[in-house]
């Protein structure tokens, strides 16, 4: 959907967004008078009184105190009603509502992971209920990270070790984008996440099925979860290599040191689960642990792996589709190639 | 027209030689004579290069940390200019994300530890500091040359850890990023540790100079503004510097063996550092701009010959800042997990410290009234200053104000807001500063023409590069960003554009100093007509010693209309009164006798 912005700001999508807004235009404004002022007189003086042969004599101009005492005293007046006004605004901001929905967020090189209060995790995107103060509680698994959604003007830290709070309500639904302002490191630029501000039912709907995960055939979930998981940020599959290896070509290549010594479903989940467990010649062991993935999400990201190395096959899908007890299997028998891997 | 004197007509060449028997200036501080033509090859050039290397001339220092810091200078703007480059396109051009991440990591801790901190107080302010005075020297002149060599060694761990791979921490070194990152940190941190003593050293130096060493009737209130400006510098220096070399030596040892101070692991915190980091490099922030403030004060005066408006409240402002600078590092932290208390506290002593600068840029306007402003090249680069600091000192106070600064922290908006104070107030100041010692430094006018020009480019360039930085800012694009999203594009191309025009106004000015040097019309003594004593008592170039007599000052730094009724003191030692100086020819010493650069040997009399 469309929002307006303005020549200087981003739409106000938050309640508290114009609180912020009216100081800045205030600045703003009284910044614009004061430059042209100022600029004005600089102009005129260096002009008028320009030298025009160098026998010019200037005219001798007096100390004036009440002049001077005129601008101590009118710039400290201007900037107490901005502190005061920032000050006021600066509280409203930072003091979330008691009935604020909370939901912790974690940053991590790099990216943004949503925990609810019924135990479900998204990964990249927050799903909120719009009309309803939101209460982020955020810590950070590494460096620091810092939370920024430009539409709702708020912003603060991520802190290892230390919870930090932000809050916001959104007035309207739409999806606002999350940027990340504390330089994290390699891909600091692209640790987005998105806002995603619904109704309150599709967001009662959205926690019921886990993210809307749940009824996902595996290779599918996998595809869903190398974007929602932020697996993309780091591991392309396209062939490029990224800060970590590209996942084409990956499956069943030779991985000297594994147990298998190539890359099967084994190596995958160990990656995941432990990631400096192997490290790929080349590469750093940089890549964080995912504890919340489930054993289900796992399989989806082995079976997402197979299909874009040409080992999926219509069968693997059926199989994947059918009723919930093979999704109990045990990651090894997925594990088993049912073709040669391809070329 | 205003009033014509009736000095007496410059005195004739007979009548009063401008130097007493055998001090005239055949030598000069930059030139000695020459080895015969005997003398061949290596041994030619070698007496020279000692000569420089064991100086303690705080002129010669002075020129060899301006060589330095503008080789540092020209490396960092390069790497911001490749920054810039790079972010023409939101994708991929020609550097990768990490190779990004180091090149502006270069580009922020050269800028900032290798060239703005020494900039002007380190090469001008040495070069110029005891002339005005009135002094021979400063205070410890074999102490001043250690501290261009410990500069020296700090600057060489910087490049070592650059040609070791470089460093992606940003120049904040932020924790626990730094103590993680697998780049040359310690090196680098070593740098800024050694360079620090620099500083401290050079600060020591200048306050001393200041209250042990000024001429016979320089009282405080005599003391040229740039003077009082150094010594508020000189304070926060010998303040603050230990504080970041104290940061930089617990970072090495939160990476060498880990002592858990700030590595939340071990139970640190890693906000305590910003802590630690803030305190020193925001009344570091000072440290750069205090001087360009000295700067302008003394172009405002000469250039408009005219009493500097409201002298004594910008010498007690500097004082003021230097001394509010302390306190306000906080508002580097508004969202940084800080408690909202100090916050706040932090918000109240930033206005505060906002009116005292705002009070100078008023007086240096004022300055302007009713005089007779001679629009040089210098004075044009002063003006420029004055327009782009209001516009970084306003912007200074919105992302000051507690709640704005939520939304503003860590976006465009800060970036452009400190170029605006660093770029376009320091290094304006100091190129303005260039443009008006550079005759006195070197005995070369530089070329008003290009230097006008110049001035035009690098104003237009530098507002398109900039100016379109608040916008992104406030719009919400992050710093520091490799990529961004693409409603940011456009914006980020005319700041790329205005980036080229930024480097091409920057090279003028570097190619008029050069050109100068060998094409240069010869400076008279005194070539603005200035009142303060390195003009009005020494040639230009000044003597090994400057002075041939101790100067008697009796009256103030701006007294344009005692030096041209010319019912002044010579400084002669014999109570003569001094000429009226054609400011268009120089000053007194020049008066009635032709310009000699000091290039030649005294020719035999017969001759």
């Amino acid at each position: 959907m469309e929002r307006e912005g303005s020549f200087w700001l981003p739409p106000q999508s938050s309640t508290t967004a114009h609180e912020i807004d009216a100081l800045f235009y205030f600045i703003i404004i009284v910044s614009v008078i004061i430059q042209i002022g100022v600029t004005y007189y600089m102009v005129k003086y260096a002009w008028k009184y320009r030298r025009r042969s160098h026998a010019d004599r200037p005219v001798d101009v007096h100390p004036n105190k009440w002049l001077e005492i005129s601008w101590v005293v009118i710039p400290s007046l201007l900037v107490f009603v901005v502190f005061f006004w920032g000050f006021k605004a600066f509280v409203s901001a930072g003091i979330a509502p008691d009935n604020a929905y909370q939901i912790h967020v974690t940053g991590k090189k790099w990216l943004w992971e949503f925990e609810y209060p019924n135990g479900t995790t998204s990964v990249e995107d927050l799903y909120v209920p719009v009309g309803e103060p939101i209460e982020l509680i955020m810590t950070s698994t590494d460096v620091l990270h810092s939370f920024f959604v430009p539409e709702f003007r708020v912003k603060h830290d991520a802190i290892p070790n230390r919870y930090t709070t932000v809050w916001f309500e959104v007035k309207e639904e739409g999806t606002y984008q999350v940027l990340c302002t504390e330089y994290c490191g390699t891909a600091h630029s692209e640790m987005y996440a998105y806002v995603h501000a619904v109704d309150r039912g599709t967001f009662n709907e959205w926690l019921r099925t886990g993210g809307g995960n749940d009824n996902l055939p595996l290779n599918e979930l996998g595809a869903s979860l190398y974007d929602k998981a932020g697996c993309q940020t780091c591991h392309s599959v396209d062939g490029v290599s990224g800060t970590g290896p590209t996942w084409q070509g990956l499956w069943q290549a030779a991985r000297p040191g594994s147990e298998e010594g190539v890359a099967d479903a084994n190596y995958i989940r160990t990656s995941i689960v432990n990631p400096n467990a192997y490290i790929t010649e080349g590469y750093e062991g940089i890549m964080p642990a995912y504890p919340n993935l489930t054993d289900r999400d796992i399989n989806g990201l082995i079976a997402y792996i197979r299909e874009i190395n040409g080992d999926w096959t219509a069968a693997d899908s059926a199989a994947a589709a059918a009723p919930a007890d093979s999704l109990a299997a045990p990651a090894d028998s997925l594990a088993t190639p049912d073709a040669e891997p391809a070329e | 027209m205003s009033t014509v004197t009736t000095a007496p007509a410059p005195a004739k060449t007979s009548a009063a030689p401008a130097h007493p028997p055998g001090h005239e200036p055949v030598h000069n501080y930059l030139l000695e004579p020459g080895p015969g033509p005997d003398v061949k090859g290596f041994a030619r050039v070698w007496p020279t290069v000692k000569a420089w290397a064991t100086t303690v001339d705080h002129k010669r220092i002075g020129v060899m940390y301006l060589f330095t810091v503008s080789v540092f200078f020209a490396i960092a703007g390069c790497a911001a200019l490749l920054v810039r480059a790079e972010l023409m396109n939101p994708d991929m051009d020609f550097l990768t994300a990490d190779e990004y991440n180091r090149m502006f990591t270069l580009h922020g801790v050269m800028m900032v530890f290798l060239f703005i901190v020494p900039s002007i107080p380190a090469s001008l302010g040495n070069f110029a500091l005891p002339i005005m005075l009135g002094a021979k020297d400063v205070a410890f002149p074999k102490l001043n040359l250690m501290s261009y060599y410990i500069f020296l060694a700090g600057a060489s761990l910087a490049v070592y850890a650059i040609l070791s791979g470089g460093i992606d921490t940003g120049w904040t070194f932020y924790t626990p990023y730094s103590d993680t990152t697998n780049t040359a940190v310690l090196p680098m941190t070593m740098a800024v540790f050694v360079a620090g003593f620099a500083s401290i050293l050079t600060g020591i130096n200048f306050i001393v100079t200041i209250h042990k060493m000024r001429a016979p009737g320089l009282t405080w209130n005599r003391l040229p503004l740039f003077i009082w400006a150094l010594y508020a510098v000189s304070i926060v220096q010998v303040l603050a510097t230990p504080v970041i070399g104290i940061t930089m030596v617990l970072l090495a040892m939160e990476r060498l063996v880990g002592i858990g101070i700030f590595d939340p692991a071990l139970g640190g915190d890693p906000v305590l550092f910003q802590h630690f980091f803030w305190f020193y490099s925001h009344p570091a922030v000072y440290i750069m701009i205090l001087p360009a403030f000295g700067v302008i004060s003394e172009l405002m005066g000469t250039f408009s010959r005219q009493r500097v408006f409201g002298y004594r409240a910008i010498a007690l402002s500097s004082v003021a800042i230097a001394m509010l600078g302390f306190l306000v590092w906080g508002h580097h932290m508004f969202v940084s997990g800080q408690s909202p208390l100090s916050s706040i506290v932090f918000s109240v002593i930033t206005f505060l410290i906002g009116v005292p600068s705002g009070i100078k840029i008023l007086n240096w306007v004022a300055t302007m009234y009713k005089g007779s402003v001679w629009l040089t090249a210098a004075m044009l680069y002063s003006l420029a200053f004055i327009f782009l600091f209001t516009i970084g000192g306003l912007t200074g106070i919105m992302v000051g104000a507690l709640a704005v600064d939520i939304h503003l922290h860590d976006t465009y908006f800060v970036v452009a807001h400190f170029h605006y104070v660093m770029m376009g107030g320091t290094v304006f100041a100091m190129i303005g500063a260039l443009f008006y010692w550079w005759p006195k430094m070197f005995g070369r006018m530089m070329s008003e023409t290009w230097g006008r020009i110049s001035a035009g480019v690098t104003f237009f360039g530098f507002n398109m590069t900039f100016f379109t930085q608040f916008i992104l800012g406030s719009q919400g694009m992050p710093r520091r960003y490799f990529t961004y999203l693409p409603e940011y594009h456009d914006l980020h191309q005319v700041s790329t554009v205005g980036s080229w025009f930024l480097g091409l106004g920057l090279l003028m000015v570097l190619f008029n100093m050069i050109w100068s040097l060998f094409k240069g019309k010869p400076a008279p003594g005194n070539p603005w007509g200035a009142a303060t004593l390195e003009w009005t008592h020494t040639t230009s170039p000044p003597d090994h010693h400057n002075f041939h007599r101790t100067p008697l000052v009796t009256h103030g730094p701006y007294d344009y209309d005692v030096l041209f009724s010319g019912d002044g003191y010579g400084g002669d030692g014999a109570g003569t009164p001094a000429p009226v100086p054609n400011p268009e020819v120089g000053g007194p010493q020049e008066m009635g006798k032709s310009v000699d650069l000091g290039l030649s040997q005294p020719k035999p009399k017969h001759d």
